[in-house]
């Protein structure tokens, strides 16, 4: 009925909103990873892209040369490119941190250059497949529309991520650490902490959950070196319109925007490639902080 | 009580200390002394290097030379985060409240260094305002009781030596009041306390001793019961 007056198929309509929620989920997943990096570090992890391709290639490789499944690269993956993220800042990002974030940024990005042109070169830059495990294959008929049993774990795996990076960050011990470490380093060190040390961690697990959602995207997309990076232009606006820096606000902002992106898919599909920019154009004029940005 | 200073061994011993901030030479060879159970101020006007020093005994200044021994064992090139884990503890001048940790989060945020540090029960109780507010955001606060929250966090870590930097800054009278009482409760509880202060007739209601700097030196050491014969010499330093 309803469907009826807006002119669009159910299917239509459902399959986008889905669609929407899946790119979400990967916009959820990657601006957390730069929330929580850019919260204590005061850097704009340009790297991010590049590592959530590696987490792909990790779980690729593993299953091409090791017979590593699925569930054991969602495990593996993170902790192998949060590792490399972790050599990375101990060697080149630590040098940074008395300086303007801009050089964070460009190093950052020089990185993300060379490490995707290295997988370029070793790998090309067509598209490895990575086959939907079994247990997640076919899908559930809900009677307006199939649903892809991976597709639905895709939406709930991230969003039980997501929520419990939250968890750890809002409500636990650990997370109060970091919270105050992000407004004043300086004075949580002096009360008996490694700052530094946290400071390690925390881009290792950024960059794991980089990784984590680059498992997830393999068997959607293909695997493939540039995968980081187209994605990661969207996923700048996401971080810039939810607020850098705030945690439940990317979140938050990751699936509503993913959502926009699918409904403007059904309802005016010339805008879906520009919606979310234009978004951004008008939070910025708005409330240049972002959503849900402090300004400090 | 307060002509007695106890005199137990040399807890603090700053000896020739220098700090720098970039290009910039804060402090020029102080030398300080802080005995077991004490509570000594610096006293000083702005720019003297009272924040400095206790900044640099805590090592949150980057460049430091000289000597810092606390219980014995030199510290000067220690971080700051190790040297709290000996027993030393800051409540900075910006008092530090964070805005994103409620009142109860604050309180716990310094971990426990070691044994001996007063319970959270006693601390609410010394601190009652404390308590009905535990849930509040950490800087709704007003600012005397931010001041309380930032003294009361130091002390379930088991430190024994308080760094104090003008805990009474900015407050209304009956909170310097109260200040004052819970700093005389602290050392009658055995905690050892270095207290920065510009009002030094708030300092002489608490402390034992006081070292006067200028230009980043100590150019002067009072006891508290010398302070009325050398009122002239204090107003000269202090310019009040």
């Amino acid at each position: 009925m309803i469907f009826e007056l807006l002119g669009v198929p159910p299917q239509a309509l459902f399959g986008q909103l889905l669609l929407g929620l899946i790119n979400g989920a990967f916009y959820a997943m990657l601006s957390l990873g730069l929330a929580v990096i850019f919260g204590l570090m005061n850097v704009i992890n340009f790297t991010h892209g590049a590592q959530y391709m590696m987490g792909a290639f990790v779980a690729w490789l593993g299953l091409k040369y090791l017979g590593v499944n699925y569930w054991l690269a969602l495990v593996l993956a993170p902790i192998v490119v949060g590792a490399s993220g972790i050599i990375l800042e101990q060697l080149l990002l630590k040098r940074l941190y008395h300086l303007d974030h801009l050089y964070g940024l460009l190093l950052t990005f020089g990185l993300a250059l060379i490490i995707e042109g290295l997988f370029r070169h070793q790998y090309g830059s067509s598209g490895q497949p990575y086959a939907i495990p079994d247990a997640l294959k076919g899908s559930q008929n809900l009677g307006f529309m199939f649903l892809p049993n991976y597709r639905a774990w895709v939406v709930v795996g991230s969003l039980i991520f997501c929520l419990g990076t939250w968890f750890v960050i809002e409500r636990t011990k650990l997370g109060a650490y970091l919270r105050a470490a992000t407004e004043n380093p300086q004075l949580v060190r002096a009360f008996g902490i490694n700052v530094p040390r946290m400071i390690m961690l925390t881009y290792g697990f950024g960059v794991g959950l980089a990784a984590l959602a680059g498992v997830m995207a393999a068997p959607i997309q293909q695997v493939n070196p540039l995968m980081g990076s187209n994605l990661m232009v969207v996923v700048f606006a996401v971080v810039v319109i939810g607020g850098m820096g705030s945690i439940m606000g990317s979140i938050v902002t990751g699936f509503a925007l993913g959502v926009v992106e699918g409904l403007t898919k059904v309802f005016y599909p010339e805008a879906s490639n520009t919606v979310i920019f234009v978004i951004m154009a008008i939070v910025l004029l708005i409330k240049p902080a972002g959503l849900f940005g402090r300004t400090r | 009580m307060r002509d007695t200073p106890r005199m137990g061994r040399d807890l603090l011993k700053v000896d020739n200390l220098e700090a720098f901030y970039g290009e910039s030479h804060v402090l020029h060879g102080v030398t300080i002394e802080v005995a077991e159970g004490e509570v000594v101020t610096l006293l000083g006007r702005n720019g003297a290097g009272k924040t400095t020093t206790l900044k640099s005994i805590m090592g949150m200044v980057a460049r430091r030379t000289g000597s810092v021994r606390y219980d014995g064992k030199e510290i000067i090139a220690l971080a700051s985060n190790v040297i709290a884990r000996l027993g030393i503890a800051i409540c900075p001048e910006e008092r530090g409240i964070f805005a994103s940790l409620s009142v109860e989060e604050n309180m716990l945020l310094p971990p426990v260094v070691r044994p001996g540090g007063m319970t959270l029960a006693e601390i609410y109780t010394l601190f009652p305002n404390l308590a009905e507010r535990r849930r509040s955001q950490g800087t709704k606060l007003s600012g005397g009781e931010q001041q309380m929250l930032a003294i009361g966090r130091i002390l379930r870590t088991g430190a024994t030596l308080l760094l104090l930097d003008e805990p009474t800054e900015g407050l209304a009278p009956v909170i310097v009041q109260k200040i004052g009482d819970v700093i005389r409760d602290l050392k009658a509880r055995g905690f050892t306390v270095l207290l920065v202060e510009q009002n030094f007739r708030f300092a002489a209601t608490v402390a034992d001793r006081h070292y006067i700097m200028e230009d980043g030196r100590v150019v002067d050491m009072l006891r508290t019961e010398d302070i009325p014969a050398n009122m002239e010499k204090l107003h000269n330093f202090l310019g009040v």
